[in-house]
């Protein structure tokens, strides 16, 4: 696959997002737009679709950081317990302060998602028995033991229905003054942009980049803060949008191989498109109605992901 | 020239490494060899910095090992461990280029990329240079690895078992480049090996170790004595000689 075709498909889709939509707006309008289709190609499609970008290529990127620091193809922030600590970061954040603001509710997520990481990295070096597919196991399991503490605490404390809406992935709440914290994403796909060549020498384990003179913690500390930022990103303004750090970066390494410098482009374009995709999809499918991102994406990705899975056995 | 000073490693109360001197000279293939246990291992690893030792003193041309910095001292010394099975898809020519890190940081100048051609012309490596790692069979691998190594242009090259599962063809192959990295390159190698007619028909300086500590040192001649190798290994064994190499046999 080809760089520009990636390139060629986020343009049409993108054109596509933004004139899908229960207000009737064509392209042939675009240049007399009334008052009422200008406020919601500016308060809502382009909000919408820059915040799928952006976490399309956020989550995809922090997917593929994961796999190589913990050498593992399956592990993800979905598979790793980052998103689950981000959303009990929330939870704790609602439960101290009340009216939360926007930052502070990141300041606390984002805490708990890199804490939530680094733990199950600490897990990951006393795990003896490394297989492929234990480890994310152990991910899921150490995220589900999360998920039923923050789900304890929500019940205490009321605010159950407030937690579903983090639960699952949903662009139609995305409206200007809303996402605009996703925004501080963008620096951090270019600091892991910088560091991509230490990610890739750090994935190939601690003896081989110390010989290369590199500094291996530091790398795998900027490596999961980046993670888990962005993760909290994405799980506080758009929910959790399940799979896509586990099946993007697994198809670009089959076409693309794992040199981070290489596949990094390929990842981020691929995921943006994929969301892209699947948003398209959950908006036209029961139109005028949605199907919320977090329910399509599960869907597709869950099928690509046991594509995956039988590929790897053939592979063996 | 690596100098080793009153060496000791402990893991729990277990002297891994104790109190070990050894010097190793400077243009030359020194073997580590040993029974399984000795520290072998443990003391290539400690010369390159990737363990911390307990006590002593190690030095790399008069440069306390420790006090270098990581940075600097990955131009000067290259470690190649025994378990290299990783799970990234890199094509040769990409594993081979992370050799210029300690020089590039990642932005490789056409001059590195020079090293890199010429490290995998060195190990003939060209026609499958990019081929994926997780592709090649493991002679190939280890050579690929070592074009890495050689890429790294360092003075000296320290191996753990680099003849680790290869085959004669593929053994006899590693051991001779390793011999013209010293020979035409002035390269000093450091390896730790068990197949002690590898050692005695390749190497220049022998080191035994035994318990963690070093058993007896010396040249080839010297130490492929009967005598010297059943202290050693505690086993009976003759010593012949076929071409002016000094061949152990000790199979039955």
């Amino acid at each position: 696959m080809k760089k520009r075709y990636l390139v060629m498909a986020l343009i049409v889709l993108s054109i596509g997002s933004l004139f899908i939509g229960v207000t009737h707006i064509s392209p042939l309008h675009l240049f007399n737009l009334t008052d009422d289709q200008t406020q919601i190609v500016w308060k809502s499609r382009i909000p919408r679709l820059v915040s799928i970008i952006i976490a399309g290529m956020s989550l995809s990127i922090s997917g593929l950081i994961m796999q190589q620091l913990s050498r593992n193809r399956f592990v993800s922030p979905t598979t790793a317990g980052t998103l689950d600590s981000a959303r009990l970061g929330i939870l704790v954040s609602l439960i101290l302060f009340t009216a939360a603001s926007p930052i502070e509710k990141m300041v606390v997520a984002f805490l708990f998602a890199l804490a939530g990481t680094f733990l199950f990295m600490k897990i990951l070096d006393k795990i003896k028995f490394k297989d492929t597919v234990f480890i994310p196991l152990v991910g899921l399991m150490f995220g589900n033991i999360l998920t039923s503490i923050a789900t304890f605490f929500a019940y205490k404390y009321d605010l159950i229905q407030n937690m579903a809406a983090w639960l699952q992935g949903d662009f139609s709440m995305v409206i200007s003054g809303r996402y605009e914290l996703l925004y501080i994403s963008i620096p951090l796909l270019v600091i892991a942009y910088i560091y991509a060549e230490r990610f890739t020498l750090a994935g190939m384990g601690e003896d081989f980049a110390m010989n290369l003179g590199l500094n291996y913690k530091r790398v795998v500390n900027i490596g999961l803060v980046i993670v888990a930022l962005s993760a909290t990103l994405v799980v506080l303004t758009v929910g959790m949008i399940p799979f896509l750090g586990l099946i993007i970066p697994n198809i670009v390494s089959i076409y693309q191989g794992d040199h981070l410098k290489k596949s990094l482009s390929h990842t981020a374009l691929l995921g943006a498109v994929f969301v892209l995709f699947c948003d398209i999809i959950g908006r036209v499918i029961i139109y005028p109605y949605e199907i919320p991102i977090g329910l399509t994406v599960g869907v597709i990705g869950s099928g690509i992901f046991l594509y995956l899975l039988m590929r790897r056995k053939a592979y063996e | 020239m690596v100098e080793v000073k009153n060496v000791s490693k402990r893991y729990g109360n277990k002297a891994v490494i104790d109190q070990v001197s050894v010097s190793i000279p400077k243009g030359k293939i020194t073997s580590f060899i040993g029974p399984n246990g000795a520290g072998k291992s443990t003391l290539l690893s400690m010369i390159s910095r990737l363990i911390a030792k307990d006590d002593g003193e190690i030095l790399i041309d008069g440069e306390h090992v420790n006090q270098a910095k990581s940075k600097e001292l990955a131009k000067k010394v290259a470690i190649l461990k025994q378990s290299n099975h990783l799970n990234l898809r890199l094509t040769i020519r990409e594993l081979v280029s992370f050799g210029r890190f300690p020089y590039s940081q990642g932005k490789l100048s056409r001059e590195d990329w020079k090293h890199v051609d010429e490290a995998i012309r060195y190990m003939e490596l060209g026609d499958i240079q990019n081929k994926y790692i997780d592709q090649l069979s493991g002679g190939q691998r280890q050579r690929a690895f070592i074009a890495m190594v050689i890429a790294q242009d360092t003075e000296y090259v320290l191996l753990d078992e680099p003849l680790n599962n290869l085959d004669m063809k593929h053994s006899v192959q590693i051991m001779k480049v390793l011999r013209r990295l010293v020979n035409e390159l002035g390269k000093t190698v450091v390896i730790v090996i068990h197949d002690i007619n590898f050692a005695s028909c390749y190497s220049d300086y022998i080191v035994a170790l035994k318990d963690g500590k070093v058993a007896k040192e010396g040249t080839v001649d010297e130490m492929m004595e009967c005598q010297v190798l059943k202290e050693i290994y505690e086993i009976d064994m003759k010593i012949e000689t076929v071409n002016n190499e000094k061949i152990c046999v000790y199979f039955k």
